[in-house]
């Protein structure tokens, strides 16, 4: 066991840290000064950065366009980036979609894919979710039927998360309905700019933005090289796919963001004479978070060194969903109970009403009572444990 | 980065491991809380034959050289028999400060038994008003001729009752809350003046109320530098916490298995709990709960070892908060689970349960941690 920082370790971080400092345009640098509040066009400019200087997947292997960062490295790399509070990225391509590839694509599929996913030229969004299939994913009714080379896409997706920017989406279809529900079900990449029959119409959350849209699927028509893993065998690349998503779905990076917020409002909210961040109280709610956050983090360094001795993340990534989000939703609600009063304001809030760095936070803290319940609920995961690691009975 | 056991720690656990399990299993606890001493000087021995109660020391002190996750792993172990042998008070209190501060002739004299499992060894620093400040401290040690005259009254000096020497904190000068003046004296277990009595504690293990009336020790019983014993001290307590979180690890495992092999085997309305879908997300989360304490327990156990201050304590206290935070939910939701047997004596559980409770309340609670925590510099930085 060892975590100790070697003097390399030290001049990477100094370099990371410059790096961002110099590659950050000015328009990004004056949000990150202020709440982080961050929108499509701005994220995709900060992928793109990112990916001219080689830095936009180091979880990927090196040789498909990964840094070959170690942990450490990498951990080094992810800290740095929540200090510049600099865009976040879209995880669709590069946590979800990217890595199944490299665990399960065709080596064309490998070659046509992942290099556009690395450069942000393609965006991508999930289709999973159903009316009427949620947390009961596995009774999911979107058609694929086979006719020549192409499936025949029909049905609907919900809670297709920024659907309205991507090119394409990956998607879970019934191919059979005849035997176990888990059993017919295909895992297809579909062209959602410039397919014929796929309309997306996206809807407001109460966090006030349209991050969910809903997406129908009418004669669609994909090709069957798009599929990806066996026919039928999409429910194994969902449950692979979701362990990948749940390491990163914890939002730890995001959680930290949220706690460097929380005391600058504290800091910058005078009481008396004195700031908000005297406040025994408030100091303590922000301690105990933020050494909660360490347990978890500590927990997640764990996760990503086995992965990097060859173990796929498993079930117990579950733990880092389920306690994450667990979390973040404490961060952001700490950071409304800073701004007292502010609480009140809205994203059209005037900024002498409401001040930079408070803007947006509760659009957050409204958006992200979503982030115990996608990726699999809560309850979900706490079944998931229950079944696959604990090995408890069934009804 | 790299949480995997080396080869040496590997086989260190599992001997440590065979022994609970053949030697050491519940049942010993249960006969020896029961005795006046607590625990077995026999065993004690062992210990000291396997090269367990040296592990942390160099090897110039007479010990093996390794770091305190060795230490950490081995306490762990024992955490899941509840063995009651004091490693805590010998190994990492006071003999930890035995070898960052002691002489040659004083380790010679007073390590180095203690290291072959000949002599058992405590340290008094708490006391009625000083709650789990280190610096508040009322016993006094006044010069006499060469040597030194001890008084006062020391609490819940864990084996006080059965320690050969004992390490005892007394004011040289200052005023009773001075962070400077503070200063360490190697007292014999039956010294002139001193009184010792056995106080029994919750978790079947012994500790000692000391009072000391003008004892006296000659000039070579001052271990370390006159009037400035806090420091080491501090870095002492820190490492007993992290001491507390390894062998607390062991206990939450023990009481997280069981409750979870108990859903699997007990019935009630034709079908085991464990079907019940509450008892299920009850036990993912105390999953959650276990393994995280296992991560800090990791933590703590290396930042044992950082000479950083700040960085050292921050991560101790976070393990620590996690410890009773944590291990709480495990421990509380385990005694629930098992419904009424939970708590009988007769049930092992309980047991687990107190002895979890009180290293939770040793070497600083939940909320002194926290308070500690956040008045470290960088709490109040951006870095």
């Amino acid at each position: 066991m060892d975590l100790s920082v070697s003097p390399e370790q030290i001049a990477f971080r100094q370099e990371v840290r410059q790096w961002i400092q110099d590659a950050m345009p000015a328009d990004i640098k004056a949000k990150a000064a202020g709440g982080g509040h961050y929108d499509h066009e701005e994220q995709m400019e900060w992928h793109k950065i990112l990916y001219a200087k080689g830095w936009v997947a180091p979880q990927w292997p090196k040789e498909v366009g990964g840094t070959g960062w170690d942990i450490g490295k990498r951990h080094i790399f992810g800290e740095e980036l929540v200090r510049s509070n600099a865009p976040q990225l879209s995880p669709f391509g590069l946590m979800m979609v990217g890595p199944l590839l490299i665990q399960f694509g065709t080596p064309e599929q490998k070659e046509r894919f992942l290099p556009k996913i690395l450069s942000g030229e393609e965006v991508w969004c999930q289709g999973y979710s159903e009316p009427n299939a949620g947390s009961d994913l596995a009774s999911l009714q979107l058609r694929a039927e086979k006719d020549g080379d192409d499936y025949i896409l029909n049905g609907q997706k919900t809670w297709t998360t920024y659907a309205q920017h991507a090119d394409w989406i990956f998607l879970l279809a019934r191919t059979d309905a005849s035997g176990k529900k888990q059993d017919g079900i295909t895992f297809i990449l579909a062209d959602i700019k410039n397919t014929p029959g796929i309309t997306v119409k996206p809807f407001l959350t109460t966090g006030g933005t349209d991050a969910f849209s809903e997406t129908w699927f009418q004669n669609a028509r994909v090709p069957q090289s798009n599929r990806v893993g066996p026919e039928h065998g999409g429910w194994t690349m969902a449950k692979a796919l979701l362990a990948h998503e749940r390491t990163g779905i914890g939002g730890i990076a995001e959680s930290k963001r949220w706690l460097q917020l929380c005391k600058r409002i504290a800091r910058e909210t005078p009481v008396g004479k004195g700031s908000l961040f005297e406040d025994r109280g408030v100091r303590d709610r922000i301690a105990r978070l933020e050494m909660r956050l360490r347990s978890l983090e500590l927990l997640q360094l764990r996760t990503l060194a086995a992965a990097q001795v060859g173990r796929a993340p498993g079930p117990e990534s579950s733990i880092l969903k389920l306690v994450g989000t667990e979390i973040q939703q404490e961060t952001t609600e700490l950071c409304m109970d800073a701004m007292g009063h502010d609480a009140l304001g809205w994203l059209d809030s005037p900024p002498e009403a409401l001040p930079a760095i408070e803007q947006g936070v509760a659009s957050s803290f409204n958006y992200l009572r979503a982030a115990t319940i996608y990726g699999g609920s809560n309850e979900i995961q706490r079944n998931i444990i229950a079944k696959q690691i604990l090995r408890l009975p069934t009804a | 980065m790299n949480f995997d056991l080396t080869e040496e720690q590997q086989i260190l656990v599992d001997s440590v491991a065979k022994f609970v399990q053949n030697d050491s299993p519940v049942e010993r606890f249960r006969k020896l809380r029961d005795t006046e001493r607590g625990w077995d000087p026999t065993t004690w021995a062992r210990m000291g034959e396997f090269g367990w109660l040296g592990v942390v020391f160099p090897e110039e002190h007479g010990g093996f050289g390794g770091q305190f996750v060795d230490l950490a792993l081995i306490l762990e172990q024992l955490g899941r028999g509840l063995v009651a042998e004091p490693l805590i008070p010998s190994v990492v209190l006071a003999g930890g400060l035995l070898s960052e501060l002691g002489t040659a002739a004083q380790r010679e004299q007073f390590l180095t038994p203690m290291i072959e499992g000949r002599t058992s060894l405590a340290l008094a620093y708490a006391e009625r008003q000083s709650r789990y400040s280190a610096n508040d401290c009322q016993t006094r040690a006044e010069k006499r001729g060469t040597g030194w005259a001890l008084s006062g009254e020391k609490t819940w000096v864990l084996n006080g009752h059965a320690a050969d020497q004992i390490l005892v904190l007394a004011r040289t000068s200052g005023d009773s809350l001075d962070a400077e003046g503070l200063s360490l004296f190697v007292v014999d277990g039956d010294a002139a003046g001193l009184e010792r009595i056995r106080v029994p504690g919750m978790d079947g293990q012994r500790s000692a109320l000391l009072r000391l009336r003008g004892v006296e020790v000659g000039a070579d019983r001052l271990l370390g530098e006159e009037g400035r014993a806090l420091l080491p001290l501090e870095r002492t307590l820190d490492r007993a916490a992290a001491a507390a979180c390894a062998e607390g690890q062991g206990e939450i495992q023990e009481l997280f298995e069981r409750t979870v092999a108990y859903l699997k085997q007990r019935s009630q309305f034709g079908v085991p709990i464990g079907s019940f879908q509450a008892l299920q997300h009850r036990a993912a989360d105390m999953y959650a709960e276990t393994e995280l304490c296992r991560s800090t327990m990791i933590l703590a156990a290396i930042a044992a070892d950082y000479e950083d201050r700040e960085k050292r304590q921050a991560e101790i206290s976070a393990a620590k908060l996690q410890l009773s935070r944590g291990g709480w939910f495990v421990q509380g939701n385990a005694i629930q689970l098992f419904g009424g047997i939970g708590v009988t004596d007769e049930q092992d559980e309980g047991l687990f349960f107190k002895r979890l409770r009180v290293l939770q309340g040793l070497f600083g609670d939940a909320d002194w941690h926290v308070a500690r925590y956040q008045g470290l510099p960088g709490f109040g930085s951006d870095e």
